[in-house]
């Protein structure tokens, strides 16, 4: 029955996209924007402005509208809220129709929540806080390719962190003094090492004669420990060609975990090469290079939390997190919400944590956290009661940095995160009782006394740029 | 680990994972660790194996893991019973975590040499 008359011309959003009294169906995609609107644009204008050009609304209407149900397709703004503590801006919260994406596609949901709509004239700044996946949506994407319980039984590895370091100098090394590197860190007591996410394949080092003395190193540290061991093997490639030839080799190699950097790289590689993965019983480290570039702003681009959830659904079983403590930035509340959304199987709204919906993962397997980045041993308590067992802390410089070298600075670290780990298990609260139980330890590690001594409780003391905005 | 005659030296010796870096737990730090597996409601367990055959993932069960026991005194009882049954066999103890379908916390009580 045709209800509907075309009458060409521009229309206020708000009258379309604007819906207070809408109610979000437990299939609908939930969106958190910040919103900083031009002056003179109402904040209900803007938020509809936001949710039109998100889904399926132009600047004008046009005659074609009418040849489908737009009510059943637009994206709606639903909720208004204040930003705590800053009046320039407001929290917008959009639903859309599920139908509005290409299942087990991020690429599309990104292409289409965070694509024109940033460039919108209408809005100053516009940043993606939250995004809720409905289930529907969860269960058409991979996830991780094996996930947290698959790993830690493949590798052995129960009741503690794992423990893993970037090699040093991250460019420049010949394979051979690369793989030496790498041998000394394992045989010293580290779990993984790890390709810096600049070394691809360049001119002083090529990545085939990288693989091959790696994974020696691997195999007779694994030999001369009997523990499990393996180093990330950087994948990342021009192109999705020789990402996989790359991926070929490492696993013709015998290498348990490989690695990616998912921003630079993208989702379609990244989702490609996870699935790549779940066939080939590889553990898939990922990399973040340039999520500071999206996400550090307080007012404009994506807030981290939503690239971890793409990430978790893309494909991972590790994903870089911050430290909260180390030389990068990262607060620790915010911090907490994005590793729990990582690990977890249901995670409840949480303001305090910048959680701002219930976020269902049915059954998809979890991605571990990886702290890395200017940590030592005096961070270890901290990191240990922060990121608990599921989780890899990363010592570049905190291992290869040790007065006798690699392998006694990895055993400082080894024995560091035991002595945590035990006390913690004791019921001791092992931030506060941090020195004694690291000096206790010490007493039976000269390489921990050598490397606390190193390290004399350096902090990297400077404030977040972006904080929370809590009430 | 160094010592006075090797210092500046890390001599790489055979490892078995958890708190393999540190001292070996005395009967009381057992005890901590068994009461840490059994408050967070995990399943205690115990397995056993020859040394050469260490690194493989299956070590022979110690009876069956010990569903809803929790008297730590039961757990200890029975990691004495597995060192006499198998007096050169490594120990391992294990906390099975139903939950996360994985175990929680596994390391060696005994170490055979």
């Amino acid at each position: 029955m045709a209800t509907k008359t075309y009458d060409a011309g521009v229309k206020d959003y708000a009258l379309t996209y604007w819906t207070p009294d809408y109610v979000p169906l437990d299939s609908d995609l939930l969106a958190c924007f910040k919103v900083t609107q031009q002056p003179g644009v109402s904040r209900e204008e803007a938020a509809a402005a936001v949710a039109a050009e998100s889904s399926t609304g132009t600047w004008t209407t046009v005659w074609s509208d009418l040849l489908t149900d737009l009510d059943y397709y637009k994206g709606r703004a639903y909720r208004i809220e204040d930003v705590p503590g800053d009046k320039e801006s407001f929290y917008a919260f959009v639903a859309y129709p599920l139908d509005l994406f290409e299942e087990g596609s991020i690429v599309n949901v990104l292409t289409s929540l965070v694509g024109n709509v940033f460039g919108f004239k209408a809005v100053r700044h516009l940043r993606l806080e939250d995004l809720r996946f409905p289930l529907h949506y969860v269960k058409t994407c991979g996830g991780p390719p094996n996930g947290i319980q698959v790993e830690r039984d493949r590798l052995d590895k129960y009741g503690r962190p794992f423990l893993g370091a970037t090699v040093k100098p991250k460019l420049g090394l010949s394979a051979k003094s690369y793989g030496r590197a790498v041998y000394e860190m394992l045989r010293g007591g580290l779990d993984f090492t790890k390709d810096d996410e600049n070394v691809n394949s360049q001119p002083f080092m090529r990545w085939q004669n990288r693989f091959e003395f790696v994974m020696e190193a691997v195999r007779k540290a694994q030999e001369e420990t009997g523990e499990r061991k393996g180093h990330y093997l950087n994948v990342t490639a021009p192109t999705c060609e020789e990402m996989f030839k790359r991926a070929e080799f490492a696993k013709a190699l015998g290498a348990p975990i490989i690695m990616h950097d998912f921003l630079t790289a993208g989702f379609s590689a990244n989702t490609s090469l996870a699935n790549w993965c779940r066939d080939n019983g590889m553990l898939l480290h990922i990399h973040r290079a340039m999520h500071a570039v999206i996400d550090r702003h307080p007012k404009h681009g994506i807030h981290f939390r939503v690239l971890a959830k793409c990430l978790r659904l893309s494909g991972g079983d590790h994903l870089h997190t911050g430290t909260v403590v180390g030389k990068l930035e990262g607060d620790r509340q915010s911090t907490l919400g994005f590793v729990d959304l990582l690990r977890e199987s249901f995670v409840p709204e949480d303001r305090a944590r910048g959680l701002f919906f219930d976020q269902d993962w049915g059954g998809m397997p979890g991605v571990m956290a990886v702290a890395s980045g200017g940590i030592h041993v005096w961070h270890i308590p901290a990191l240990v009661t922060i990121f608990g067992d599921d989780s890899v802390l990363q010592f570049g410089g905190g291992t290869q940095g040790h007065p006798w070298g690699n392998a006694a600075g990895a055993a400082a670290n080894r024995v560091a995160t035991e002595a945590c780990v035990k006390a913690r298990n004791e019921g001791v609260e092992v931030e506060k009782a941090a020195r004694e139980i690291l000096t206790e330890a010490a007493r039976h590690s000269p390489e921990l006394a050598a490397a606390m001594e190193t390290w004399k409780e350096i902090k990297f003391e400077f404030d977040v740029v972006d904080k929370l905005d809590v009430a | 680990m160094s010592t006075e005659y090797n210092l500046g030296d890390h001599e790489t010796v055979g490892r078995y994972e958890t708190f393999s870096y540190l001292p070996a737990l005395n009967r009381d730090e057992i005890l901590e660790q068994i009461l840490y597996i059994l408050g967070n409601g995990w399943n205690a367990s115990i397995e056993h194996e020859h040394p050469s055959r260490a690194f493989e993932y299956y070590w022979p069960m110690w009876k069956l893991p010990f569903f809803g026991e929790t008297d730590a005194g039961v757990i200890l009882a029975e990691i004495d019973a597995c060192r006499r049954a198998y007096p050169d066999h490594h120990v391992r103890l294990v906390g099975y975590d139903n939950y996360a379908q994985t175990k929680g916390h596994a390391f060696l009580v005994h170490r055979a040499f």
